[in-house]
């Protein structure tokens, strides 16, 4: 075969495989796109929870995003033994101190179970615990449990929202590297 | 044109080799494929392998003519519908859990097989590594499966594996919520997994399959000794008559019919598991139905994961992530961290043979402290058979190339 027939048949393949390759790439982010989040899941919403009964060192879980959030009232005993790092991250609401977080272990996502008795909370999955302000004690957790997105409306609650106490929370950096995302 | 036997009777075995060549591929692919005569009953692993991946498939077909990947509809689906209404449902359900738990036992059996006689050393490396990609690609399909049901263990189950890909600190939590499709495991999670599971994943499977017996046929299948034989003058012994005299035989049906009388065997055990004790591959907290408001106690997975999962545990995140996918990658690159010139059975190896047992006891106990609760003094066993899987890896090249030569 001539040098000239072979350039030409390289010349052809790479033609071919050019206009393959931006259809592929194309294609496969339309695939990627097809297996993001639905809108329908993205919207679904805001949770909102009404504290006027919560009683003291009762743990509260509720749903939001499908994933369950802790709510903790806290004692006055626990409030004692806080650092005023630990403080920064209670919710102040009608006046009492909240320890609220998404209640998935910050490892590989098990929901740990919390220990009236001893203040903390334990997650069975690998052995991992966290204090009374969700900040993990003991390997593998590498981060204590994440706050969610919130705004506070006097006894209320409303989860999946930004309001200004977490904005100011987001800006004191105590929300970690990468906060949860409000929008959605 | 080539030429047509103009008197060849339709679907006679001369018109199908005129027009497909079946003799030539009955040849090169039975008749004439030659299997060693030095192995013994590990050598049917490979066909007890495909036999049971074909269970699979006849019994995945029928569940999955009842089965809903719907997160409202799967666990009634399967826990009612298959198991109470389907005419042995139960019976077809049993067969495709109990045979998706012995596969692994079956590739553990065939790994550690391949292992021990040096069956992955100079000429073999393809096959080793098509069968570990085999060993990846059915760990994917016994995962997807296990989300199906639907119960509580699926769902904790896909929730620590998908947060695995957050890759510890890298804190890809967008990946995780892509390849769910949501926040937490839902039913966009459900419903593409179970698309995993009956299509994309056996489809790689099958190619993959092909692509392992193919690697098989240019080096063989390996023999008790590591002996390289001319497979040339042994075949013309045995086609000149000498079959007794020749170190080989014919795969059909000299060889299968060794196979099949392993397979008896197999089947009996196999059949013995799914009617007496199917309920080793159904865990019990897969009874009730998934709720992601509620972490079962203890959660674990199937035996055949809990080595590598034990290797995650005991560290932190991300130590432990690095640790497990060392462990899921390291058999890849056996043949080229084993140092030694020889092709030969690990007795015959020196450190060799007690690296070899040492690891199969190591993984055995690993397996026990990752189905335990995470106490001591279970925590430290893990931990230091952790540490002794990875100084095994790392003692594998020295000890290999102060290896001798042996004849």
């Amino acid at each position: 075969m001539s040098d000239n027939t072979n350039r030409r048949e390289a010349m052809a393949g790479m033609a071919l495989g050019a206009c393959a390759a931006v259809g592929g790439v194309y294609a496969l982010a339309g695939m990627k796109s097809a297996w993001d989040p639905l809108p329908s899941v993205k919207a679904a919403g805001t949770t909102s929870v009404d504290l006027s009964t919560a009683e003291e060192n009762v743990l509260y879980t509720e749903k939001w995003r499908g994933k369950p959030v802790f709510i903790l009232k806290k004692t006055a005993g626990m409030l004692a033994k806080q650092s005023n790092n630990d403080k920064k991250r209670d919710l102040i609401i009608n006046g009492s101190s909240y320890l609220v977080c998404v209640g998935l272990c910050t490892h590989l996502g098990c929901i740990p179970s919390y220990k009236a008795e001893s203040e903390d909370f334990l997650c069975a999955c690998h052995g991992a615990t966290y204090d009374i302000s969700a900040i993990n004690t003991k390997a593998p957790a590498p981060l204590p449990m994440l706050i969610p997105p919130f705004k506070i409306n006097g006894n209320t609650l409303i989860l999946g929202e930004a309001g200004d106490e977490y904005n100011k929370m987001k800006e004191a950096g105590v929300l970690g590297k990468t906060p949860l995302d409000p929008k959605a | 044109m080539a030429h047509f036997d103009e008197n060849a009777k339709p679907f006679s075995e001369q018109w199908l080799d005129d027009r497909l060549g079946v003799r030539t591929l009955k040849k090169v692919l039975a008749k004439e494929y030659w299997i060693p005569k030095d192995i013994n009953f590990l050598w049917a692993m490979g066909m007890l392998l495909a036999i049971t991946f074909g269970i699979l498939i006849i019994t995945g077909i029928i569940l999955l003519m009842h089965y809903k990947p719907d997160t409202a509809l799967a666990f009634d689906s399967v826990n009612y519908t298959i198991m109470q209404e389907v005419g042995f449902g139960w019976l077809f359900r049993h067969m495709h859990g109990v045979a998706a738990s012995v596969v692994f036992l079956l590739i553990y059996i065939h790994m550690f097989t391949g292992i021990y006689y040096g069956s992955y050393k100079r000429g073999r490396e393809m096959i080793w590594l098509s069968g570990m990609l085999l060993f990846v690609t059915f760990s994917a399909e016994a995962f997807s499966g296990y989300m199906l049901p639907w119960g509580q263990m699926s769902y904790w189950a896909g929730m620590v594996i998908t947060n695995i890909f957050e890759l510890g600190s890298l804190e890809f939590t967008g990946l995780v919520e892509w390849i769910r499709g949501d926040y937490v495991p839902g039913d966009a999670f459900l419903t593409r997994f179970f698309m995993l599971h009956v299509f994309l994943l056996p489809l790689a499977i099958i190619g993959i399959i092909v692509l392992h017996f193919g690697t098989l046929r240019i080096p063989h299948v390996n023999n008790q000794e590591g002996e390289e034989i001319d497979y040339n003058a042994e075949a013309e012994k045995y086609l000149a008559g000498d079959t007794a005299g020749s170190k080989v035989i014919r795969f059909e049906w000299d060889f299968l019919s060794k196979d099949i009388m392993v397979l008896g065997f197999f089947l009996i055990f196999f059949f013995y598991l799914v009617f007496f004790h199917y309920d080793f591959a159904l865990d019990p907290v897969n009874f009730d139905p998934a709720d992601g408001l509620k972490t079962p106690a203890h959660i674990y997975p199937e035996w055949y994961f809990l080595w590598s999962y034990e290797i995650l545990r005991p560290f932190d995140k991300d130590i432990g992530l690095m640790a497990f996918g060392f462990a899921q990658g390291i058999f890849l690159a056996l043949p080229f961290l084993d140092r030694s010139p020889n092709t030969k059975p690990a007795h015959k190896r020196g450190l060799f043979f007690i690296w070899f047992w040492v690891m199969v006891i190591d993984l055995i106990v690993l397996s026990v402290m990752g189905k335990v609760p995470p106490i001591e003094p279970f925590g430290s066993i893990g931990f230091y058979s952790a540490i002794l899987f990875f100084v095994l890896w790392i003692a594998l090249p020295i000890i290999t190339m102060m290896e001798k030569k042996v004849k």
